[in-house]
């Protein structure tokens, strides 16, 4: 009964504030200018600890247990390990040059890395920072994304304008997709079958079919009012139903929203100076976005596909991942 | 707000034929280019050779101790971009190699490069000043070729001079003057006195400057011209007459908020900054410039060129590095799109809606179609920071926000014929 009144009770503050509350949890977002991680809680909306990390802190992944925050630092040339409880840096590994972007293996074994200024993929033993290959793929590598099923992950290198596959058993490259110009993200769809890659440059998403290793599906946008060449598309995210793609346009200033079985656009959001990377939380109800012109955080109603809330946050925001 | 995607800018079409064509059958254009990993050892499929063609110009000497003196500068940047190409090559059959062909200062470049054309050596990265540019591409041998200019920002080589095989990488002083007009227009700074030097660079910068004051409505409120020889750098004891001099050359009666100063050919630039009459801020060649490549440039993964480029070079890249660098990724974009080294293939590619390649500025940078300069932002920078890079906010443009900057379609003198 009390629990209940409780409920109720937070239920009609967040009405008070017009917003639906969302699933607990803590977002961590990586500051490029300001070499640190800023931790938000989800519920709360403020910033809960600034920690500091190596220098130009970009890409970030979760470890699968949800302890770990894997974050490159490529200045330093190392990724630097965030225990999400203390919420400190609590260790760093060598990660080859550069590091920009990183994924984890299903079972948190496996941490590949995209090195940035040498061509090459880094994959490293979480446990002991043991580096298990390298592999070269092309010209300034940056999206990293390995499948559910832990078969094959995918490079995206911005230079050389491909989608590499790499076999996770061999650890060798095994296709070499051509897409359009400078791709930086590679996202994998809920059901496993497919893997999105954003074309900054380009300013176009390629679908890729991961049986056949084909491109099946290439789409751009229009925004009424927008020039074209600021349409840069960046981060992707999935509802949770896979129903709904989650497309950050960077210079275009807005979150496009694609109907993932048509790939008609549904919607454009507008949120704050060039989002790049975005987080969804557990339950599917929340979008984050973070701005790097406007240092904030846009946190989007999935449901209602509205902008509720800006937060500022650091320097140059970069990366957002969630943690329920 | 519902906005539906009835098409995109880039290539749908390409998408959908590469999906039909398996990669073994090559040479057609458009096809695909992808699929399963090509054993890098099995031999190329599809063969792209480019030459770049220079001269050892004597070159003004930096005024700044701090500038080095360069014998490599543009050549460095075609060998950075070629490992480049190839680490995409390799990847799907391609295979891309240059001949560095530079000659020495008194040469004929004519003979040389006709003996180039007739080896059928017809993608070329010419290195080369103005007349010796006009020489070569005036050949009947090069008429199918594509030349692409690394190093004269001179206007009438976009204007009356243009020609149909010459595609120029260089911002022309017509985009530098406006791309600083445009940031002037933005702080309001907007009374300049123009100083320049007597080097025919320096008269065709000066006269762009006059222009880009007109066409954002910016005044020259006085012109002066310095009229002494760039002499040696290294003095024993050489700032007390510069410490008098620069404020004889800057002194007016007129009141002004910026000092535009055009000296491309090294003689004073540098002199006039904490030296000037009045104490104002100095733009143009010196001080505040307007250029394609700076080393204090990072953003758009600018860095990671930096770095390439200064472990292959060890020195930091200079713009002639850069626009040599992207002469050679265009031509390597070229041939990964189109799948072919055919040149009238690549040229109809290259002034084609489906062409962009990446240079660190954020978009893709193409051609304009009527004169053949690449389109691009410039930056503007400090000695030792980025200020701003143009065009500015606010500068409006119907199709390309860039062309607020050089010669617009409408003030074209330029008409190509085939």
């Amino acid at each position: 009964m009390h629990e209940n009144l409780t409920v109720v009770g937070s239920l009609l503050i967040a009405g008070a504030l017009s917003l639906t509350p969302a699933s607990a949890g803590t977002l961590f977002i990586s500051n490029e200018k300001d070499n640190t991680v800023t931790v938000i809680d989800s519920e709360t909306l403020k910033v809960v600890k600034t920690i500091p990390t190596g220098l130009r802190p970009r890409g970030m992944v979760l470890t699968p247990d949800f302890k770990e925050l894997i974050v490159c630092a490529g200045d330093d040339n190392r990724i630097d390990i965030i225990d999400t409880e203390k919420l400190e840096v609590v260790r760093s590994l060598e990660s080859g040059p550069d590091p920009e972007l990183v994924d984890i293996d299903p079972a948190g074994d496996r941490i590949y890395v995209a090195n940035e200024d040498d061509g090459m993929v880094t994959v490293l033993q979480r446990g002991d920072g043991k580096i298990l290959a390298e592999i070269p793929v092309g010209v300034e590598p940056e999206g990293m994304a390995v499948s559910a099923d832990n078969t094959i992950t995918v490079a995206t290198s911005e230079q050389t304008s491909m989608a590499h596959i790499i076999d996770n058993a061999t650890l060798k490259v095994v296709a070499n997709i051509l897409v359009d110009v400078r791709p930086r993200v590679a996202r994998f769809t809920r059901d496993d079958k497919h893997v999105w890659v954003t074309a900054e440059i380009g300013g176009t998403v390629a679908v890729i079919d991961k049986a056949t290793r084909k491109v099946i599906k290439k789409f751009g946008f229009e925004i009424p009012g927008i020039r074209p060449e600021l349409i840069q598309p960046m981060g992707v995210q999935f509802s949770k139903d896979g129903k709904l793609a989650f497309v950050a346009l960077s210079t275009a200033n807005r979150i496009a929203v694609v109907d993932t079985a048509t790939y008609e656009v549904k919607n454009y959001i507008l949120v704050g100076q060039r989002p790049w990377h975005l987080a969804i939380d557990e339950a599917g109800e929340k979008i984050y976005t973070v701005n790097g012109l406007t240092n904030d955080m846009t946190v989007i109603d999935v449901a209602t596909q509205k902008p509720e809330k800006s937060i500022t946050v650091g320097r140059l925001p970069w990366g957002v991942v969630m943690k329920p | 707000m519902r906005f539906a995607t009835s098409c995109c800018r880039r290539v749908v079409a390409v998408a959908l034929i590469s999906i039909l064509l398996p990669v073994h059958h090559l040479p057609r254009a458009w096809a695909d280019a992808s699929a399963t990993a090509v054993d890098p050892s099995a031999p190329p499929t599809l063969k792209a050779h480019f030459v770049y063609l220079g001269k050892k110009y004597p070159e003004p000497v930096p005024l700044s101790l701090l500038d080095k003196v360069l014998t490599d500068e543009g050549v460095q940047g075609t060998r950075v971009a070629i490992k480049e190409n190839n680490m995409t090559g390799r990847l799907i059959g391609h295979q891309h190699d240059i001949s560095e062909v530079v000659l020495e200062a008194d040469a004929d470049v004519v003979a040389k490069a006709r003996e180039l054309f007739k080896n059928n050596e017809k993608l070329i990265i010419a290195d080369l000043e103005h007349e010796d540019l006009l020489a070569v591409s005036d050949l009947p041998e090069a008429k199918d070729a594509i030349i692409l200019n690394i190093r004269d920002s001179d206007d009438d080589l976009r204007q009356e001079q243009c020609r149909q095989n010459v595609f120029h990488l260089p911002p022309s002083w017509a985009m530098r003057a406006d791309a600083l007009a445009q940031y002037m227009t933005w702080k309001k700074w907007r009374r300049w006195l123009l100083v320049s030097g007597q080097g025919k660079k320096d008269l065709q910068y000066a006269a762009a400057v006059r222009r880009a004051a007109a066409k954002f409505g910016n005044k020259i409120v006085d012109e002066k011209t310095y009229k002494f020889d760039a002499g040696s750098r290294r003095t024993d004891s050489g700032h007390q007459q510069i410490q008098t001099q620069m404020p004889l050359l800057t002194q007016t009666s007129s009141e002004y908020d910026v000092l535009f100063v055009t000296d491309a050919e090294e003689a004073f630039g540098d002199y006039l900054l904490f030296r000037t009459f009045d104490p104002k801020p100095v733009i143009g060649t010196h001080g505040l410039v307007a250029v394609g490549w700076h080393r204090s440039f990072e953003q758009y993964a600018g860095t990671q060129m930096q770095n390439r480029f200064e472990r292959q070079a060890k020195r930091a890249m200079t713009e002639r590095d850069y626009y040599a660098w992207l002469a050679v990724r265009i031509f390597g974009e070229a041939v990964l799109r189109t799948n072919s080294a055919d040149v009238a293939t690549l040229k109809a590619f290259m002034l084609s809606k489906d062409f962009g390649v990446a240079g660190f500025k954020g978009v893709g940078l193409t051609f304009r179609t009527w004169d053949q300069q690449l389109r691009q932002p410039i930056l503007l920078s400090g000695p030792r920071a980025l200020v701003s890079i143009s065009p500015q906010d606010g500068f409006l443009h119907q199709h390309n926000q860039t062309d607020t900057m050089g010669f617009d379609k409408s003030e074209s003198k330029c008409r190509l014929s085939s």
